[in-house]
C-alpha cells in the first residue's frame, strides 16, 4: 500500500468525526498541516516583530527581509495602489511557501498538493480581484477585455479570447501549484521506491536522483509560492490600474 | 522557465502512468470525501493567519522598519551636521594658527629690531667713549711730549750739578749749568734731526 506513489496524498481523519448535518468537517492530516504551517508562520514572524533592534538579529532579519521582499514584489508589479492588499498577499505567499516547505519533510503531508485547497485560494483571489476591479472602475472594468489598438475586424475574436483567458485564471493558478506539488512528490516517491526495489546494488543511481530531486523540489516549492503570489499581484494590478 | 514547464509535462505524464498503475486507481485529490473539511479548515487557518498577521505582526514589522529608516536618516543628518561643524572648526583652527604665526613673526621682527638698535646704540656709545678716551690719551701724550724736554732739561741740569759737585766738591751756579746743558741738548737734538 505504502509503495503506491499516490498514497502520500491520502487524506484521513485525525481524531473524532465532526459532522454538522450532512457535512463532514473532521480534522484531518491536511488540516493538521495547515495549522502547523500557520502556527510556524505566526511564531517566526511574531518573534521577528517583537525585537526592535536597530541592528537586527537573525530572526528579526528574516522577518524584515521577508517583509521587504513581498513589499517590493507588490510595488514592482502592482504599483503603490496595491499597498492595502499587502497583508493578504504576504499571508498568501507565506502560507503557500510554508505548506510547500513542510511538505518536503518526509512522511509529512503537502497541503498545496490538493486541487481543492489551491482552487479555493485561486477562486477567492479571482473573485476578490474581480470585485475590486468593478468597485474601482465600475463597468469600465469590462474594458479589460477590449485591448486598445486592435483592428475592429478582429475585435469580437479578441474579446472572446480575453474573456476565456480571464475566466481560466483561477484554474490555471490553482492547477499550476497543485500539479507542481503533486508531480514533484510523486516523482520523489517513485524514485524512493526504485531505491528500495533495486536494493544495495542498483539503488545508488535512483538514490542520487532522489537527492537531486529533493533540491529541485525545494526550489520548486519556493518558486511556486512566488509564482502564486506574483500572479495574484499581476491580477490585482489589472484590477487597480486598468491599462487596456 | 521553459525547462521547468518541460519537466512539469514530464512529471504529469509520469503521474498519469503512476496513477493508472496504482492498485486503488485515481488520485486522492479527486476524491470529494474531505473537500468540505479541507475548505473549512483552510478558511479557518488562513483566515486566522491573515487576521493575526495583518492586525498584530505586520504593523509591528512595518513600524520597526520605519523607525530604523528614520533613525538612519536622523543619524545621517547629525553626521552631516557634525562634519560641517568639524570642517568649520578646522578652518577656524587654521585661521588661528595662521594668525599666531603672523604674530610670532611680528614679535620676532620687533625683538630683532630692538636688539639691533640696542646693539648699534651701544656700539656707537662705545665708539664715542673710545674716541674720547683716545683723544684724551693723545692730548696727554702731546702734553707729555711738550713738557718732557723741560723736565729732561731740569733733570739733566740737576744731574750735572750733582756730578759736578761730587767731582769738584763745590756748588756751581745752577743757571750757568742749566744753560750749558740746554746748549748741549740743543746740539744733540739738532744733530739727531739733521741725520
Amino acid at each position: 500500500m505504502a509503495a503506491n506513489p499516490m498514497y502520500q496524498f491520502n487524506v484521513y481523519r485525525i481524531g473524532p468525526e465532526i459532522k454538522i448535518g450532512e457535512i463532514d468537517l473532521s480534522f484531518t492530516n491536511a488540516s493538521l498541516f495547515m495549522v502547523i504551517s500557520s502556527l510556524a508562520i505566526l511564531i517566526i514572524f511574531n518573534l521577528g516583530a517583537q525585537k526592535k533592534n536597530i541592528i537586527p538579529d537573525k530572526i528579526q532579519l528574516l522577518s524584515e527581509l521577508s517583509y521587504t521582499f513581498v513589499s517590493k514584489m507588490i510595488s514592482d508589479t502592482a504599483g503603490s495602489k496595491a499597498k492595502p492588499y499587502f497583508s493578504f498577499i504576504f499571508s498568501l505567499f507565506m502560507f503557500v511557501l510554508f505548506c510547500n516547505m513542510f511538505g518536503m519533510i518526509p512522511y509529512s503531508f503537502t497541503v498545496t498538493s490538493h486541487i481543492i485547497v489551491t482552487f479555493v485560494l485561486a477562486a477567492f483571489i479571482f473573485i476578490g480581484v474581480t470585485i475590486i476591479g468593478f468597485i474601482k472602475h465600475g463597468f469600465g472594468y469590462l474594458k479589460l477585455f477590449v485591448p486598445s489598438g486592435v483592428p475592429a475586424v478582429l475585435l469580437p475574436l479578441i474579446v472572446v479570447i480575453e474573456i476565456i483567458s480571464y475566466l481560466s485564471r483561477p484554474i490555471s493558478l490553482s492547477v499550476r501549484l497543485f500539479a507542481n506539488m503533486m508531480a514533484g512528490h510523486t516523482m520523489m516517491k517513485v524514485f524512493g521506491g526504485f531505491v528500495v526495489s533495486l536494493g544495495i546494488v542498483g539503488g545508488w543511481l535512483p538514490l542520487s536522483f532522489s537527492v537531486a530531486l529533493t533540491g529541485l523540489e525545494i526550489l520548486v516549492a519556493f518558486l511556486q509560492a512566488y509564482v502564486f503570489a506574483i500572479l495574484t499581484c499581476i491580477y490585482l494590478n489589472d484590477a487597480l490600474n486598468l491599462h487596456h | 522557465m521553459k525547462k521547468i514547464i518541460l519537466l512539469n509535462i514530464f512529471y504529469l505524464s509520469f503521474c498519469t502512468v503512476a496513477v493508472k498503475s496504482a492498485e486503488k486507481g485515481g488520485m486522492p485529490q479527486l476524491d470529494p470525501e474531505f473537500w468540505v473539511s479541507q475548505i473549512f479548515w483552510l478558511t479557518i487557518t488562513f483566515g486566522t493567519l491573515f487576521l493575526v498577521l495583518s492586525k498584530f505582526i505586520l504593523p509591528k514589522i512595518s513600524k520597526n522598519l520605519e523607525q530604523r529608516r528614520l533613525q538612519i536618516l536622523e543619524n545621517i543628518e547629525t553626521a552631516e551636521k557634525q562634519r560641517e561643524q568639524s570642517e568649520k572648526n578646522l578652518k577656524e583652527f587654521e585661521e588661528i594658527i595662521l594668525k599666531s604665526k603672523n604674530k610670532a613673526k611680528e614679535v620676532m621682527l620687533a625683538a630683532r629690531e630692538k636688539i639691533v638698535s640696542e646693539i648699534t646704540r651701544k656700539k656707537t656709545k662705545l665708539d664715542e667713549d673710545l674716541n674720547s678716551e683716545i683723544q684724551n690719551v693723545e692730548k696727554e701724550i702731546i702734553e707729555l711730549k711738550l713738557s718732557s724736554p723741560k723736565k729732561i732739561n731740569s733733570i739733566a741740569s740737576n744731574i750735572t750739578n750733582e756730578v759736578i759737585k761730587r767731582l769738584i766738591g763745590t756748588d756751581v751756579n745752577e743757571s750757568s749749568v742749566s744753560a750749558l746743558v740746554e746748549d748741549e741738548l740743543k746740539k744733540l737734538s739738532r744733530s739727531k734731526n739733521g741725520i
